[in-house]
């Protein structure tokens, strides 16, 4: 029953005196995930086929692509969720991903939102954030322990972030979509993860609704370093500064908005021609 | 919070729920030993032993339904093995009531009857031990407890969930049957262990002992229930729920789901050993047709009747459809089938939440 | 001596066959036959047989079935109650002081070899195949010696001629002329037969054989003996692993298309199975009360009946029941166990607990010998036929049908079919119907080889859920890999471990199996959707 979490020290240390220890993560070279010749097939048919990328710490990249194109099944391989066939996948320089189980990636700092919300729908909003809330997560202390005064402290900070400080102790099936979406970037938060990745995460938001949230990732871009991916194109723009285009399992294009959007191959994919 | 400073005795009384626990206890521990054994044969009052060990046997049933709506109402998993684990538990302490018989069986010998007549020599290594009482005691619980985490490891590993689950563990729960039938697995085939004499050097058919074990069948029901309430309260009964309701998102909150299916699941499998042991001296028998497929799907029907996710609806299931099923077999026993048929029926389709799901809906129509 | 023996009952013989009328016994020669000691009954029974006549078999068989009493010298044969003198033939009473015949194991054998030898010459191919084998059991006695090298001759079925041959070696390995023991002994190297590998592993006993070159000779023989019977023991495990397979296919189709298709775990399939055997139990009640005639044909009636039955039922469950169920497959797991707990009992009421008798038509009865130790019984194979038909039925169906094209439609994703215009109620309906047809259908299938009672459906409940788990979920080939491996497994590990450490192993193998295939062995890898 080791776990990541006893062992996982934070270590941004700069310059090169350091040692590089497996199992701790090590982000000094500003790179939080690199991911190099990831292939995986499902009978037969190339999900990811040598998708190459990688993302630095505290940034916000936003990927698109058809659909298809291998955004969710990349999402799959770095949470631990589908194995990649040959390739490997690094979170920091040390933590190799495909040796480790979802529950370990989840406490080395990695946070995932689905594409179709994922929350306790039986359980209050609060309850959902303090599930989710860094903490040990091991059997043992779930049983026994309390939760600190300091603690709940910044679940309400959460709630306000995600703006459901008055739905506290409603249960969470009985959010609206949005709000649902909400409540689970909250549980991402509550995680306080390095590396976010979200599934669509305005997908069925009112316009308001998706703004707030652009506005909310802004915020916390610098903090964390984010992975969007989206197919609201408004969306993207409004978040994005560096944009990865995917197409049938691999890298079409990478760079600004302005830079991608006037790609011939991007328009080539995207409009057919 | 406001009650912390309340003297203990106010607070206790306070609480309704701690009103129900004391009357429970003091139900059990007095007033049926009274009705039974003091108030004379005749009287109005007077608790017949035919009730007292349906009564009984109702508590230990009651403690599976309450195991198995801590692994299927609370976590979402069906096990299909509770029956098993009920009758391992059964033959653990068997194994001690049969050493107790010692050289009263009818082949006046040191083994059990049924192994003098495959004509063994000795006890085989397996036994050794099963004649102290604390031995036994603890391989009640580590039997089905050691079972089920070996199982469990490799089921829960694997990540056999809902049906699939069910369907491996029914599996199991029939190869052990069918080893349980066979003469030479030594725990006396088809008639397994029966006839036993005493416990601890106490006999065992006198109405003392049958009121001790009943009073003893009740308060074991009591801590069980107390613990669970501390489990279902606690964080870690969330996680518990969570995993039933999105377990990926737990994976993904950074809990490792195995350790807690397992965990709850081997906890599950040895409150059902408790109960078996605590059944078996009361009824007297034990053999291979408890770990029939037939009675573990019995018990989620107990948890489904009463209403799972609530501690107590699974007990109200286990008493209802046990003394149902005493009163049919009694007066129609062609007609039982039916009832408890259409009860899966009825239990599945119109009473997502048994019982309990009821009667709040009863109590919300006139409040 | 011996030869020239030989040579005057094939001359006697010859003549008997060339009359070919078949002349009863004189009064004398059964009077020699019933009184007198062992010694000269034996005596006279060997005239009888150099004589070689089958008209005299009813009455050996009679005198062997202890029928025949004697008053004096007056022999009556007592046939269903009544006697009959058999001087004259007339019914009579039998005399009080009527004496039984007695007859020791001596004089018993020595019948039964003399019956069997008579009867190598009837013209019923059965009974003379009966007889061989009767002959090769019974330690032939040199005195049917003649008959059997004289019927080898003539023989026209290849199979009794290869017993007679072998029956005729095993007597020549007793000759004393070395020439024809050691041919004798290089001729049973072809035999299959456990009665010859026990002759030869006899001759070998000190005390035995005694040529050198003879005894290298049986040994050899032996040796090729032993590893052809080997040889057919594997053959008829895997052969009854494959009709266990078939059973399982049978029952587990059903099931495949109920939970891999629909999702919906069916506890009541074992039920279905059930009133499918009692549908053919009925039909061929029918069949004996109205058209005895017929009753050989009755499966083909019971097998549309049982279809159409469990299929109406199936579908009826379905509309009132499971419908409601979707998506939550625990919760039909207990619906669909209560109702297989009303239908078990209603079975009760209406026919009783016990055990009602199916009886195979005739032409089921009876199977292809193969070898001594290799039986192929006809209603195992016409089995293994039968599920194969099923299963080409049902692949059809699902493939080729716009039936089939609509209930993959639906599987696969259920809100889209009923866009595109699917009526998906009728379709579920009709998946769980064709399900439970097919479920019937196995109940006649298994009606044929075991007992049909109220608690049949409960004996391969388990075993057909694990073949759907094993092959995977909605997977027509995995299903028959599984019901087939998993047959021919558990027969082969029935074998060395017994029936029900089987059991326990097959189900360790099948966990472990999931372990490393989760999905089954046909898994279909994709994306899942959370």
């Amino acid at each position: 029953m080791t776990t990541i979490h006893d062992r996982t020290s934070i270590n941004q240390g700069e310059g090169g005196d350091h040692l590089l220890q497996p199992g701790v993560l090590d982000t000094s070279h500003g790179v939080v995930l690199y991911l190099e010749d990831i292939t995986v097939s499902f009978d037969g048919f190339r999900a990811l086929n040598k998708l190459s990328f990688s993302v630095d710490v505290g940034e916000l990249r936003c990927i698109i692509g058809p659909n298809g194109a291998g955004k969710t099944t990349m999402m799959d391989v770095i949470t631990g969720k589908t194995r990649a066939d040959s390739g490997t996948v690094f979170f920091g320089q040390t933590l190799d991903l495909s040796r480790m189980t979802e529950p370990q990636i989840a406490q080395a700092g990695i946070g995932r939102k689905f594409q179709k919300p994922t929350v306790f729908e039986q359980h209050t909003v609060f309850e959902n954030l303090e599930l989710a809330f860094k903490t040990d997560k091991r059997i043992w202390h779930s049983l026994f322990g309390k939760l600190k005064a300091e603690e709940r402290d910044s679940i309400h900070e959460i709630l306000a972030t995600i703006a459901l400080l008055d739905k506290a102790s409603t249960r969470a099936g009985l959010l609206s979509h949005g709000q649902k979406q909400w409540l689970e970037i909250g549980m991402l938060l509550a995680q306080q993860p390095l590396l976010l990745l979200l599934d669509e995460p305005v997908a069925g938001m009112t316009d308001q609704e998706t703004e707030r949230t652009a506005e909310l990732l802004n915020t916390l871009a610098g903090k964390h370093s984010i992975v969007v991916v989206e197919h609201d194109m408004d969306f993207v723009a409004s978040i994005a500064r560096k944009v990865t285009v995917l197409h049938e399992g691999s890298v079409l294009a990478e760079g600004d908005m302005n830079k991608v959007q006037n790609d011939e191959k991007v328009i080539e994919v995207y409009l057919g021609r | 919070m406001h009650t912390r400073y309340q003297p203990l005795l106010l607070r206790l009384l306070g609480n309704s729920r701690w009103i129900g626990y004391v009357l429970a206890i003091s139900v059990l521990c007095i007033l049926v030993p009274v009705l039974n054994l003091v108030v004379p044969d005749g009287n109005v009052l007077h608790v017949s032993n035919y009730i007292v060990s349906i009564g009984g046997k109702i508590l230990c049933y009651a403690m599976v339904a309450l195991a198995m709506d801590l692994i299927w109402g609370y976590t979402g998993i069906l096990s299909l093995g509770h029956g098993l684990f009920f009758a391992l538990g059964g033959y653990a302490f068997g194994m001690y009531l049969m050493r107790q018989v010692g050289l009263d069986g009818v082949s006046h010998s040191n083994l059990p009857d049924f192994m003098v007549f495959l004509d063994w020599k000795a006890y085989p290594w397996y036994w050794s031990g099963s004649e102290h009482f604390l031995l036994a005691l603890l391989l009640v619980v580590l039997v089905p407890g050691t079972l089920a985490l070996v199982f469990g490891w490799f089921a829960f590993r694997s990540r056999i969930k809902g049906v699939y689950f069910s369907i491996i563990t029914q599996a199991m729960t029939y190869a052990f049957m069918l080893l349980f039938f066979r003469n030479e697995t030594g725990f006396g085939g088809n008639n397994g262990f029966t006839d036993f004499k005493r416990i601890l050097g106490i006999p065992i058919a006198t109405p003392e002992m049958r009121m001790t074990l009943f009073v003893l069948s009740g308060l074991t029901l009591l801590a069980m229930l107390w613990m669970s309430r501390c489990i279902v309260e606690s964080k870690f009964g969330r996680v518990l729920t969570a995993i039933r309701d999105a377990e990926s998102r737990v994976m993904f909150s950074g809990y490792n789901p195995l350790h807690y299916k397992l965990a709850i699941w081997t906890l599950s499998a040895m409150m059902c050993g408790i109960a078996g042991a605590l059944y078996v001296p009361q009824v007297g028998i034990i053999n291979p047709s408890e770990m029939s497929t037939a009675n573990s799907i019995e018990i989620a029907i107990w948890a489904a009747v009463g209403g799972r996710g609530t501690l107590i609806g699974p007990i109200l299931g286990a008493a209802f459809v046990t003394g149902a099923k005493s009163w049919f077999t009694a007066s129609f026993p062609e007609y039982w089938l039916y009832f408890l048929g259409l009860l899966f029926i009825i239990a599945t389709l119109y009473l997502p939440q048994g019982m309990m799901g009821l009667g709040k809906k009863i109590k919300g129509k006139y409040a | 001596m011996q030869i020239a023996k030989i040579i005057i009952t094939c001359c006697l013989a010859l003549t008997g066959l060339l009359a070919g009328t078949a002349h009863a016994l004189t009064v004398a020669e059964r009077l020699a036959l019933a009184a007198g000691d062992n010694d000269q009954r034996i005596a006279a029974l060997a005239r009888v047989v150099a004589v070689g006549d089958p008209g005299a078999s009813p009455f050996l068989k009679s005198l062997l079935d202890d029928n025949v009493k004697l008053v004096g010298n007056k022999i009556f044969v007592v046939d269903a109650g009544a006697a009959i003198n058999a001087a004259t033939g007339d019914h009579v009473e039998l005399p009080a002081d009527a004496e039984d015949v007695v007859n020791n194991n001596r004089m018993r054998s020595e019948l039964g070899a003399a019956i069997a030898a008579l009867d190598l010459r009837s013209p019923d191919a059965a009974v003379r195949l009966q007889a061989a084998l009767a002959l090769r059991q019974a330690d032939a006695a040199d005195s049917t010696f003649a008959l059997v090298v004289q019927a080898e001759k003539t023989e026209q079925d290849k199979k009794i001629q290869t017993i007679l041959a072998e029956i005729r070696a095993g007597i020549e390995l007793h000759s004393t002329d070395v020439v024809l023991r050691l041919k004798a002994a290089r001729e049973l190297a072809a035999s299959t037969s456990a009665e010859m590998r026990q002759l030869l592993v006899g001759r070998l006993e000190p005390g035995g054989e005694a040529d050198p070159e003879v005894r290298s000779a049986i040994a050899t023989s032996l040796r090729a003996l032993d590893q052809r019977l080997v040889y057919f023991e594997v053959a008829g495990t895997v052969f009854t692993g494959l009709s266990l397979g078939s059973v399982l296919l049978l029952a587990a189709l059903g099931l495949a298309i109920t939970y891999g298709l629909m999702g919906v775990i069916n506890m009541a399939h074992g039920e279905m199975m059930m009133l499918g055997a009692y549908a053919t139990y009925l039909v061929q009640n029918l069949f004996r009360q109205f058209a005895p005639a017929w009753f050989d044909a009755y499966i083909l009636v019971a097998i549309p009946v049982a279809f159409i039955l469990t299929a109406i039922i199936g579908m009826l469950l379905e509309r009132t029941i499971i419908r409601h169920l979707y998506g939550r497959p625990l919760e039909t797991l207990l619906a669909t166990w209560g109702i297989s707990l009303i239908l078990m009992q209603l079975v009760r009421t209406l026919f009783g607990a016990q055990n009602v008798e199916v009886e195979n038509p005739g032409w089921m009865s009876g199977g292809i010998e193969l070898a001594s130790n290799l039986v192929l019984p006809y209603n195992r194979i016409t089995i293994i036929l039968f599920s194969l038909a099923v299963l080409l039925l049902v692949w059809t169906l699902l493939n080729k049908t716009r039936l089939g094209l609509f209930v993959r439609a639906v599987t696969q994703n259920r809100s889209m079919a009923g866009c595109v215009g699917v009526n998906t109620a009728r379709i579920d309906a009709w998946a769980f119907g064709l399900g439970s047809g097919i479920a019937g259908l196995a109940g006649v299938a298994l009606a044929q080889i075991g007992n049909v009672g109220p608690d049949l459906g409960k004996t391969y409940i388990v075993d057909s859920f694990m073949v759907v788990v094993l092959g995977g979920v909605g997977q027509l080939a995995g299903t028959v890999y599984a019901a087939l491996g998993l047959g021919v497994l558990s027969k082969f590990l029935e074998g060395y471990a017994g029936a029900v450490l089987a059991k326990i192993i097959v189900l360790v193998i099948i966990i472990i199996f999931i372990q490393k295939r989760p999905q089954g062995i046909f898994a279909l890898k994709g994306r899942s959707v959370d």
